[in-house]
Formats: C-alpha cells, structure tokens, sequence
C-alpha cells in the first residue's frame, strides 16, 4: 500500500544501479516504520493511548501560549482561590493565578526537564555500557565499579545529593537536570553493557576488527546500533521517571523555583496549605503529573513488547 | 560486598569535599564575622586538615566503632540516626506488606485471566501506580479522610511501643501511598513469571492428574514464580528506608531520608557520610539475605 509512496527517485543518483539501490533502501525502510505503528496501533491499544497522552502533552506545551486562557504568572488578587467556574476552569491559587493556564505551562518545564535528562542520561549510559562491554578487562571493571556505588541509593537521594552539590536557584535549572539525569546513567549502563556483551562476541564484530577497524569505530558503527532498541524503551521509560523526579525535586524545595509553573512546585506550597479550603490547587498539578507519566509509561511498555519480547519484565 | 562499600566511603568523602563551601561558610553565610573566627571554627572540627589527613582520621574512628558527632547539632551520629531509624524500618515494613499483599494476588489474577479485561484492568491499576507520585496520592488520602471523616493523621509521631494505635494511625496513610507505588513493580514481576511458569510441562501434569485449578495455580506455579518476586521486593524494601524523603515530607515524618536531606544541606560531613555508609551497608546486606532466601526457595541453589 506504501508502494506508490516509496518509488522516489533520488536526486542525486549517479548510475541506475545506485537508484535501484536507494529506491530499494528506502521503500524497505519506510514500509516497515508505517507497517510498525500500523501493526502498533491495531495491537496495541494501551500503548496507542500512552501515545495519544504524550501527542496531546507535547501539543499543549508547544501552543502553550494559545491554549492557556491566561498569563501563568499574572497575579489577580480579586480571584483569589476562586474555586473552578467557566472563568477559571481549575480554579485559581493564592495569588488568584489561573491553575489551568499554570497547568498547561508546567508542561514546558515537565518536558524540557524530562526531555533533556533522560536523553542525555541514557545516551551517557549508551557510551559507558557498550564501552565497558566492548573494551572489557580493567575499564569496564572501573565503570561497573562505580555504577554499583550509584546503584545502590534510590534514584531520588542521589539526585537530591547532586543538587545540593550544585545549588538550587532561580536560573539554575541546568543543575536540575544534571541532578536527574546522573542516577539515570548507573541504570541504563547495566542494561545496555548485559545486552552488548552478546553483540561484542558475534563473529561480524571480528570481522570487522580483522579487515583493520579502530575500537572507536566498531563500537559506534558496529555496536550501538545494535542495543538501540534497549536504549529506545528506557528513554521512553526514563523519561516518564525524570518527570517524576523533577516533580518531587521542586515539590521538595530543590528543584524549579518561582515564578517558573511547575507542577511539583504547585503541590508544594498553595497546594499543601489551603488543602482544605481549596482542594482543586492540590489535585490539578497532580493530575497533570500522573497523566503525563501514565502515558509515557503505558507508551515505553507497549514499545517494548513490540521492540524486543526478550526483554519483558514484568 | 565490602569493596562496594569502601568504594562508597571514599567516593562519599570525595564529592562532598569537592563541592563548595563547608558547614563553617554556610554557618556564616551574609554575616561579618572576621576570617580568624571562621578558620578557628574550621580547625576545631579539623576543616583545615588535608583531605587525606581527614579520611585516615575518619577510617581510623570508624575502625573504632565511632561514627563521630554531627557538626550541626553536636549530638554524636548514633543518636541522630537511633531517633529515627525505627519510624523509617517501620514504615518501611508495613509499606513492604501492603505492597506484597496487593502485588502477589492481583499479579496472579492478571497471569491466569491473561488479556482480558481483568488483566487490562490490573495493568492500568499497576502503571497508574507507577505514574501518581506517592507524595501525591499521600496528599490525596489526607484530603479524602479529611473531607470525608474529618480525619487527618496526627501531627506527632508516637513510638510504637508506647501506644501501637496512635503510631499505627501516624504511618498508615505514608505506608498505603507508599506501597501502592512500590506494588506496582512486584506485580507486574508476579505477572510476568506466573504467565511463564504456567506453561511449564509440570503444571501440564499437575492438571492432568486432576489436581483443582487454585491448588495447580497457588502450590505449584506461584511458588516457582516467587523467586524473581523476592528479589525485587527485598531491594525495594533496601530503598525504602532511606528513599522516602518527599513522602516522609508530606506526613511530616521525622525519618532517615529528611536526615539526609537536611545533613547534605548542612554539609554535616560525619553524618552523611555515616548515612550514607549506612543505607549502602543496608542494601548490600539485604542483597546478602536475598542470596540466602534463595536457598530455602529453591534447593537446586547451593552456595558453597
């Protein structure tokens, strides 16, 4: 059905031998990507609605600006509290700031964090795993060594560790994510180094090796792509976790700081005070909190199944 | 094990000492106080020695069984840590049982009833649970007891022994909000190695001779199935006593994670060190009694 699609001629062909080439590359390639999410969305109806949770998340932090009714940080003190009414869907705080309008820009804050932290922290335990896998004997002693030190404290209090290390501050959201994304690295090295121990002893790796390849090509040419598909769940996985993270850092007092919305923070203050008077301050952030995760938990899942069998868990 | 922790201890002493600024200049941040008075507060608590100078000191204490003092409060470490520890392995047990007597049942039920709506049902249950932040759903308890019954959980926390009724209404809510997160990972662990285990020639042969479904499922899939399920359950309780900063937060507890917390503000040296020699000491050993449970689980292990 994609084949009509698929029969583009490159422009920069040099022989009809190089076109069939390309044009066969690409229908291949691009067939089997709509095959996989059409096979995807038919199967897999939990993880379509994890899709569907993070499509409309990233839609409302992109267009945050046209969707929420009001300026986040625009203090209105006759609607202070105001509980949810059409003028105010969510309510307003103790600043009489629009909750929905908070809510709708916390998913910035949400997704850059998360974004950030777990790409980088899984592309770092990317590099570290499949190095210590390939290179083996002292090195990846080393770095198992002290992936074992960071792996036996809770996610949490290392990065709690960390930000203390670095500072909190207005402008230091940097800071926030290095502390999110160090217990992140420990997590993804294991299982990447397990799934590459396989792959540095298949016979095409010697090839290479034998035929004059340098270590550093091997291991990023020959290596990686193949323990892309563990990287791939965990980054979806770990993103959902580096919400949560930051959630819990600023809810704590250590992550984001005023006037940034930023649902952990939303909880913290108004949120636990007027928690009688107004419960809807307490409630919306966390809503937001769980919906996002949910769905990039329900997404993660799903994608391994279909990725990898091998690596079900649970 | 004991590589693991000594890597610990020096990995510990190192980044605290690398990070900026110590007790002495957080103590004094913003007031005036002339720079003989500051390095004279320094070399009282032995800020001013060498680096390595410190460590043997610290290595020689700790071979003593002297944990030191804590430099913020000045009460030595051992009180500091004995005040709290029975709140956090408390707390940590009971959130442990909840988790284990919601996880074992549902995980079973989901794997016999595989891709029905039971299943679908339990699995959402279990990813929600990953997904609301236990502080959260801590918050959301407080809120529901609070509109419902006018009941919230009382402010002081009572030990245990003193009155078992007032400790045990001060940690139910924590524990509930704190196991239903942690249940979610044991369940679909539970789920995963009965769906496994059930497609077994011996549990073919168990229905073949006409043994009733419960006993087929409970006596002979679920106990080979509790393996993996011990694992993750023990390191988890590993994690939950020094893990549950935000939650211990929320319900105003006094535990080890808000200890830690405050001591890395404070740059307390010994007494992070301490804890944080303690919670790795803790999981290793955890790591050990697994390895030993093991054992008695499965008799084909043996360790010589």
């Amino acid at each position: 059905m994609v084949e009509t699609e698929a029969r583009v001629v490159p422009e920069r062909a040099t022989s009809a031998d190089d076109i069939a080439k390309r044009r066969y590359l690409e229908s291949t390639g691009r067939r089997r990507f709509v095959r996989f999410w059409a096979d995807f969305i038919k199967r897999r109806p939990l993880g379509t609605a994890g899709a569907v949770l993070i499509i409309v998340m990233l839609l409302a932090a992109a267009f945050a600006d046209v969707v929420a009714p009001y300026d986040p940080t625009a203090i209105n003190f006759p609607d202070l509290l105001k509980p949810p009414s059409p003028q105010h869907l969510l309510g307003a705080d103790n600043f009489g700031r629009d909750v929905f309008s908070r809510v709708i820009f916390g998913s910035r804050t949400a997704l850059l964090v998360g974004f950030t932290a777990s790409l980088v922290g899984c592309t770092l335990g990317l590099v570290l795993g499949v190095v210590g896998a390939y290179l083996g004997g002292r090195t990846d002693q080393i770095i198992q060594r002290l992936m074992d030190v960071l792996l036996s404290f809770p996610l949490i209090v290392i990065a709690i560790a960390v930000v203390a290390a670095l500072g909190t501050g207005e402008d230091k959201i940097a800071n926030v994510i290095a502390a999110i994304t160090v217990p992140i690295v420990p997590r993804v090295a294991r299982v990447v180094r397990s799934s590459a121990l396989s792959i540095v002893q298949m016979p095409y790796i010697e090839a290479t090796r034998s035929v004059g390849a340098g270590a550093i090509r091997i291991m990023f040419r020959h290596v990686m792509p193949n323990v892309f598909a563990p990287y791939l769940i965990m980054l979806t996985a770990f993103l959902g976790q580096a919400i949560l993270l930051e959630a819990s850092l600023s809810f704590l007092g250590l992550g984001v700081f005023e006037p940034t919305p930023s649902w952990g923070l939303m909880l913290r203050g108004a949120g636990m005070q007027f928690l009688e008077q107004a419960p809807w301050l307490a409630i919306a952030p966390g809503v937001a909190i769980s919906m996002a995760v949910f769905g990039f938990n329900l997404f993660g899942d799903s994608l391994r199944d279909a990725l990898d069998p091998r690596l079900r868990t649970g | 094990m004991i590589p693991t922790l000594i890597g610990v201890a020096i990995l510990t002493f190192v980044i605290m000492r690398a990070v900026p600024g110590d007790i002495v200049a957080l103590r004094y941040a913003g007031s005036s106080v002339p720079q003989e008075i500051i390095d004279q507060e320094r070399h009282i608590l032995g800020l001013d020695k060498p680096m390595w100078a410190q460590f043997v000191d610290w290595m020689v204490s700790i071979s003593h069984f002297d944990l030191g003092q804590s430099l913020w409060t000045g009460n030595s470490v051992v009180e500091e840590v004995e005040v709290r520890m029975p709140l956090s392995i408390e707390l940590a047990v009971l959130a442990t049982l909840f988790a284990v007597a919601l996880a074992i049942p549902f995980g079973v039920v989901a794997a016999v009833k595989q891709d029905s709506w039971v299943d679908y049902a339990i699995r959402i249950f279990s990813i929600g649970g990953l997904a609301m932040p236990s502080f959260w759903i801590g918050i959301m308890m407080v809120l529901i007891t609070l509109t419902f019954w006018g009941w919230a959980p009382p402010v002081v926390f009572t030990p245990l022994f003193e009155d078992p009724i007032a400790n045990l209404a001060g940690l139910v809510l924590p524990a509930i909000a704190v196991g239903y997160r942690y249940s979610a990972v044991s369940m679909r662990m539970t789920r995963s190695t009965v769906l496994e285990v059930l497609r077994e020639d011996y549990v073919r042969t168990a229905r073949a001779k006409g043994l009733r479904e419960t006993i087929v499922v409970v006596r002979h899939a679920l106990r080979n199935a509790l393996l993996p399920v011990v694992t993750v359950v023990s390191l988890e309780f590993a994690f939950l006593i020094g893990g549950l900063v935000v939650t211990e937060q929320v319900f105003n507890l006094n535990g080890i994670g808000k200890l830690l917390v405050d001591a890395v503000a404070h740059r307390d040296y010994p007494l992070i060190q301490a804890l944080v020699l303690l919670l790795a000491s803790v999981f290793v050993l955890v790591n050990f009694v697994v390895d030993m449970i093991y054992v008695v689980l499965d008799p084909r292990i043996r360790y010589s």
